[in-house]
């Protein structure tokens, strides 16, 4: 756990970066600071490892004051991933993994399986050990990073703009990674980044930072999309505020409605049936299974006489459980019947979303 | 065309039995050369090292140190051997005090400019993994500025080669000694001898010393493959 007691940073010239900020980062959790430029987000990250020091205030990790610690003794017990990523050019991608192994002083077979271990987990092949940093790519750059800030196994990591360098298509995947790398590792993480998005994404708990060094707000995504406590903070979320929630609530946070079903045997008057009392022209198609078929327009079913003999049209795009109401959302924009269909893994219609369910959720 | 002895130095540039006869002359000097050259060096690089420390640990001294080192090496080769003889006499520590004195301006810029040439971002990260100032020079810094430092080191090496020669001015000058002989016997081989040799041992220096920085920065050699 890091905690702020009453921190401020003031520069020599008289601006104060961070102004008197308190904030409780929980074991194991992510937590993003944010903020526009010159808001104070990376010079409270780099007080933690006190690459700066505080003017003022505490900084508590694992229950030491980091003041009480030598600095180099501090920083190897503290993963650290900065944008370029840092890495020593100099030095071979098994010996930059290497570098804090070596600083506590591992034997040599102690830090050569480590650093295997740890290409491994960050899913990079073995060969690239013996490769120059600059013979890789920047995202393949960026996992080195992260592999040398996990090597000793550190409690906590500060990330400051990790994904800043590389395009957004391999940003993307690299936080996708990164969060199942989490989900694994579980270390307490304090991430830096202007990209309101990115920490939407990748954080537990966000700290919204305003220029001046104020922290504006600090709460979990969903609580600050739900209720920006400042118009800053509202300003900042952006306008799809709406849409940017939807993206963190996942689909089996609403209940599914059953919808009008039909089989492909069913004589068309029951697809008609269905469909009034629904409220609806069209019908969703299942087998006996209940897998999902497609969806047929009931007055067609009905001038066919068997829903199987009508035109039964697939629904483009199909929801999972897991899915964001986002994912839902889009899936309702592109089907002529206005909702998603919710499915299960073997394709098992499970009900179907609508736009009102939606707005309920998030109003 | 009249008989006579014809005349030398239209006639013939080098004189081989006299480079045979004066082998082990030459081969002496050729050592001396060598000598001077390395201790030259070897001096100028201990010196300057803290001094390059210093101003980039304390950017205010850079100027003052480049001014310094830059006036030392603006005073005339000759003027300065003359003026450090009451000091030293025609030992070799005044040969070497002078050719020490050349070196540092050239190597105590490089050294600057090579540490402060090191990516913010790359020191930011070895100050962040919990290196002490003192690892990190030595592991960090240090092999990074050494491609502008070496580029530093060719240039001293050649330039203390030529002046070497100077010091045979006061005795010592290794193949510059050949130059005094060739002038006072009036005879141009050992001038022509002491040319290409001294031509010579500075490219074949040039050249170790490119064989020694690649071999101590693997990491740029692959930059090209």
């Amino acid at each position: 756990m890091i905690t702020f007691e009453s921190v401020t940073k003031r520069f020599a010239d008289g601006t104060t970066a961070v102004d008197n900020v308190d904030l409780e980062v929980p074991e194991g959790d992510l937590t993003v600071l944010v903020g526009p430029s010159g808001c104070g987000k990376t010079t409270t990250l780099r007080m933690v490892n006190r690459m700066i020091e505080a003017t003022s205030g505490r900084i508590v990790v694992d229950g030491r004051d980091v003041a009480q610690v030598d600095p180099p003794e501090l920083r190897r017990r503290i993963g650290y991933v900065i944008q370029q990523t840092g890495l020593f050019p100099h030095r071979t991608i098994g010996e930059n993994i290497a570098t804090v192994p070596q600083l506590v002083g591992w034997d040599r077979r102690r830090t050569r399986d480590r650093v295997g271990e740890l290409l491994e987990l960050v899913g990079m092949p073995a060969e690239v050990r013996d490769r120059y940093p600059h013979q890789l790519s920047g995202g393949q750059r960026q996992r080195v990073g992260v592999a040398r800030a996990l090597a000793v196994d550190p409690p906590i990591m500060l990330m400051d703009e990790p994904f800043g360098a590389v395009d957004p298509i391999v940003r993307s995947r690299l936080q996708d990674e990164f969060l199942r790398l989490q989900q694994e590792v579980r270390k307490t993480i304090v991430f830096v980044t202007h990209d309101i998005d990115e920490a939407i994404k990748m954080g537990d708990r966000i700290a919204i930072f305003r220029q001046g060094g104020h922290l504006e707000q600090y709460a979990p995504p969903d609580e600050l999309l739900a209720e920006p406590a400042s118009d800053f903070v509202a300003d900042f979320l952006g306008a799809e505020r709406g849409l940017k929630r939807l993206a963190l609530i996942p689909v089996s946070a609403v209940k599914a409605e059953s919808g009008p079903v039909v089989t492909p045997d069913d004589p068309g008057q029951r697809a008609v049936a269905a469909a009034e009392a629904y409220g609806s022209d069209w019908v969703v198609v299942v087998d006996a299974d209940r897998r999902l078929l497609g969806w047929v327009h009931a007055g067609e079913a009905a001038e066919r006489g068997r829903v199987g003999d009508a035109e039964v049209r697939p629904f483009q795009l199909q929801v999972l459980a897991a899915d964001s109401l986002r994912a839902a959302l889009n899936a309702m924009v592109q089907s002529r019947t206005g909702v998603a269909v919710r499915v299960s893994d073997g394709d098992r219609y499970e009900g179907i979303v609508t736009m009102e369910l939606l707005s309920k959720e998030i109003s | 065309m009249t008989d006579g002895p014809a005349p030398v130095l239209a006639a013939e540039l080098i004189r081989w039995s006299w480079v045979g006869d004066h082998l082990d002359d030459i081969r002496g000097y050729l050592f001396q050369h060598v000598e001077l050259t390395g201790l030259a060096l070897l001096f100028g690089i201990v010196l300057a090292f803290p001094l390059a420390l210093a101003a980039v640990r304390w950017p205010r001294l850079y100027g003052p140190i480049l001014a310094f080192t830059g006036v030392l090496f603006t005073i005339p080769s000759l003027a300065l051997f003359i003026l450090l003889i009451p000091f030293t006499g025609l030992s070799i520590r005044t040969a070497l005090i002078g050719l020490t004195i050349y070196t540092l301006l050239i190597l105590v810029r490089n050294m600057v400019e090579g540490l402060r040439g090191v990516d913010r971002d790359v020191r930011e990260a070895a100050q962040a993994m919990g290196f002490s100032a003192t690892r990190q020079l030595f592991q960090v810094e240090l092999p990074l500025a050494l491609p502008v430092i070496m580029a530093g080191v060719r240039i001293a090496t050649v330039t203390t080669i030529g002046l070497v020669t100077i010091t045979a001015l006061i005795g010592w000058g290794g193949l510059g000694r050949l130059f005094i002989d060739g002038f006072t016997l009036d005879f141009t081989t050992p001038i022509v001898v002491g040319i290409v040799l001294s031509a010579a041992l500075a490219f074949a220096a040039d050249l170790l010393l490119v064989a020694v920085q690649r071999q101590l920065t693997p990491w740029a050699r692959s930059r090209r493959s």
